[in-house]
């Protein structure tokens, strides 16, 4: 980490001239370098343990596991692009996964296409709520949350007919590689979804609409942006996404129970904070979000390595996340304050 | 709130005629960590934060309490248990202090501190273990004035009396609303927005700490994972109970009923022949009706 220790001075002229000043331009511009930083620090921890080698294997195993936080990630970011955040994914996620296997004995097609279903209804229930009712996001996520839990709960008991399988195609996506071993399939899947989303928020109008609205909503009523149309979208993609991912989850773990999603929450919100995307909206994209993925992910598969127990695991993920969001906030001069 | 808390009573009563004193007991005894997380949660939100760290604050105590209670009499015990307290106070402290030095946003800064204070509680008890003498169990479980009003009853009349009285009589309480409600104002006529904060979330640690003893008093062991529940169950009881999550309005009583109704909620279903998995259902809509039918009759207002 190279945030200055002192409290952040404003970059006037002569500070940008200096060899800090420099730097915090670079880095207040381009704070994913930092994070780049990072990753490469935490790959060379890998190879230098005792027990680490890096190899293709090592980073198939990682990237297969990243590709499913990333693709949920990036539906968070969309949803805090606009200032929002959505606290149902890992419900939506466990969802999508029960009951494409629980389908799973009567067509493939059909199966996946009731777990991508599932997705579609919950973003649009979260979407109405907060574009059309005005709830604020974090409630009607959390609501949205413990319906799909109970309704979840009662449909594994009452709705479930035939043998629980996992459909072959989301097993060969979610757990599967070609060319011996090296390209997981899933990431046949993320590496196109992540070009659009890129490309989308970038080049896009919509992508642009998404900033506008993040970062100040009433000028973009003003403007005559249709606000709802947006927050309705975002929640939708958000929630399909989700499913998707959940459907990768499936895939890799090879079966599916009611908790399924449970412990990844946490870290798909981690993921964007990590990647530089502002909560309060219309700061970030989705690049830092892969990187706080696949961050997220090899500290998680270091640590394991490392044989370090599950308690000190909790404690330096979350100083990690936090000294992190704490670095970004230097860096890039408060615009996280209110 | 009250209303539909009696309503729900009233439901229970109707529905099963031998509802009476010893299912208030057991109500009391299931609502009394979540009322106390919700407690937690309200006095945060209402000065303007929010803290995803309750219910891991919490376990961290539930499980330092049965571990140190173990071999204890009474009187150890409630050592012990004001040591805790303390403790409370200081942890919820350390958020509020992060909180307000790193200005990273709330919600960021207690979404990590949860991961901290989860392994924390794994570090202090790996698995489910534990207990306390049971004198101290007793202090929820059994009855001391009347079999209608049991001592989980009474533990959280003390709880919040002790602490929230006399908070929200004095000037910090005072400060606490006014910074939820407007932090520049709250500057402008004198306050020190940051202590005030930290001093929020430093009750809030105390409520929570009061919370992980419930938790201990109720289950009479320490579980690492018992606190997951809380965070967001505490933050739908707050929602519940009429706290704003913009901050600076609600109070603490609301919450508390909100915790009991959530709590009496599957009851009532099984009563009424209904699967009680659509419980999570039932508060999941209530949620978010609450907030739209706030928001509505602000929308109404504001255009009449």
């Amino acid at each position: 980490m190279s945030a200055p220790q002192v409290a952040a001075p404003p970059p006037s002229r002569s500070a940008v001239a200096s060899g800090a000043g420099r730097v915090q331009r670079l880095l207040t511009e381009r704070p994913i370098i930092v994070l780049l930083v990072l990753f490469v620090v935490l790959i060379a921890a890998t190879e230098l343990s005792p027990d680490g080698d890096v190899n293709t294997g090592w980073a198939r195993a990682n990237v297969q596991a990243a590709a499913i936080l990333a693709i949920l990630a990036a539906g968070q970011t969309l949803v805090m692009l606009t200032g929002g955040i959505d606290l149902s994914v890992a419900n939506v996620m466990t969802a999508a996964a029960y009951v494409t296997a629980a389908n799973g004995s009567g067509g493939e097609a059909r199966a996946v296409a009731l777990g991508l279903a599932v997705g579609l209804l919950v973003g649009l229930v979260n979407g109405v709520g907060v574009a059309v009712f005005r709830v604020q996001p974090l409630i009607m996520t959390l609501g949205m949350g413990a319906v799909i839990v109970g309704v979840l709960t009662v449909y594994s008991q009452q709705g479930v007919s035939g043998t629980p399988l996992v459909p072959d195609a989301v097993r060969d996506l979610g757990s599967g590689s070609f060319l011996d071993g090296t390209i997981p399939y899933n990431l046949l899947l993320w590496a196109p979804l992540a070009g659009l989303i890129l490309y989308g928020l970038r080049a896009s109008g919509f992508g642009r609409m998404l900033y506008a609205v993040g970062d100040n909503e009433r000028a973009c009523r003003l403007a005559g942006v249709r606000v709802w149309q947006v927050q309705l979208t975002v929640y939708v993609l958000c929630a399909f996404l989700s499913a998707v991912a959940g459907l990768l989850l499936l895939g890799y773990t090879n079966a599916a129970d009611l908790e399924l999603g449970n412990n990844y929450l946490l870290p798909s919100v981690a993921a964007v904070v990590i990647g530089g995307t502002s909560i309060f909206g219309g700061v970030g994209g989705y690049g830092g979000t892969i990187v706080g993925a696949l961050i997220l992910t090899v500290l998680g598969s270091l640590l394991t390595l490392l044989d370090v127990e599950e308690a000190i695991r909790q404690v330096l993920y979350g100083t990690i996340i936090l000294v992190l969001a704490w670095a970004y906030t230097r860096v890039s001069g408060g615009t996280a304050d209110r | 709130m009250y209303l539909l808390l009696l309503a729900l009573l009233g439901m229970a009563r109707g529905a099963h005629s031998t509802y009476g004193a010893f299912d208030l007991q057991s109500l009391a005894l299931g609502a009394l960590p979540l009322a106390l997380a919700a407690a937690a949660q309200a006095v945060i939100v209402i000065s303007g934060g929010i803290d995803l760290s309750v219910g891991p604050v919490m376990a961290v105590f539930n499980v330092t309490a049965a571990r140190l209670m173990v071999d204890q009499e009474m009187g150890g015990a409630l050592l012990i248990a004001a040591g805790i307290l303390v403790a409370g106070v200081l942890a919820g402290a350390l958020n509020g202090v992060l909180v307000t030095a790193s200005r990273v946003p709330d919600i960021i800064v207690t979404l990590a501190m949860s991961f901290v204070w989860g392994g924390v509680a794994l570090l202090i008890l790996g698995t489910p273990g534990g207990g306390a003498p049971q004198q101290f169990l007793d202090l929820a479980g059994a009855t001391s004035l009347s079999e209608w009003i049991s001592n989980a009853f009474l533990f959280l009349a003390v709880c919040l009396a002790v602490i929230w009285i006399p908070v929200r009589r004095s000037r910090l309480g005072l400060a606490i609303y006014a910074i939820g409600s407007d932090p520049v104002a709250a500057f402008r006529s004198g306050i020190d927005v940051r202590r005030s904060k930290i001093a929020a979330y430093a009750i809030g640690g105390l409520f929570s700490a009061c919370g992980g003893l419930a938790l201990t008093a109720t289950t009479g062991i320490g579980d690492p994972l018992s606190g997951n529940l809380y965070t967001l169950a505490g933050v739908s009881a707050i929602v519940l109970g009429g706290v704003s999550l913009a901050g600076g309005r609600g109070g603490i009583l609301g919450p508390v009923a909100a915790a009991f109704v959530l709590t009496l909620l599957p009851t009532v279903l099984i009563f009424l022949g209904v699967d009680a998995n659509y419980s999570q259902v039932i508060q999941g809509v209530l949620v978010v009706a609450v907030v739209m039918v706030g928001g509505l009759a602000t929308l109404r207002r504001r255009t009449a």
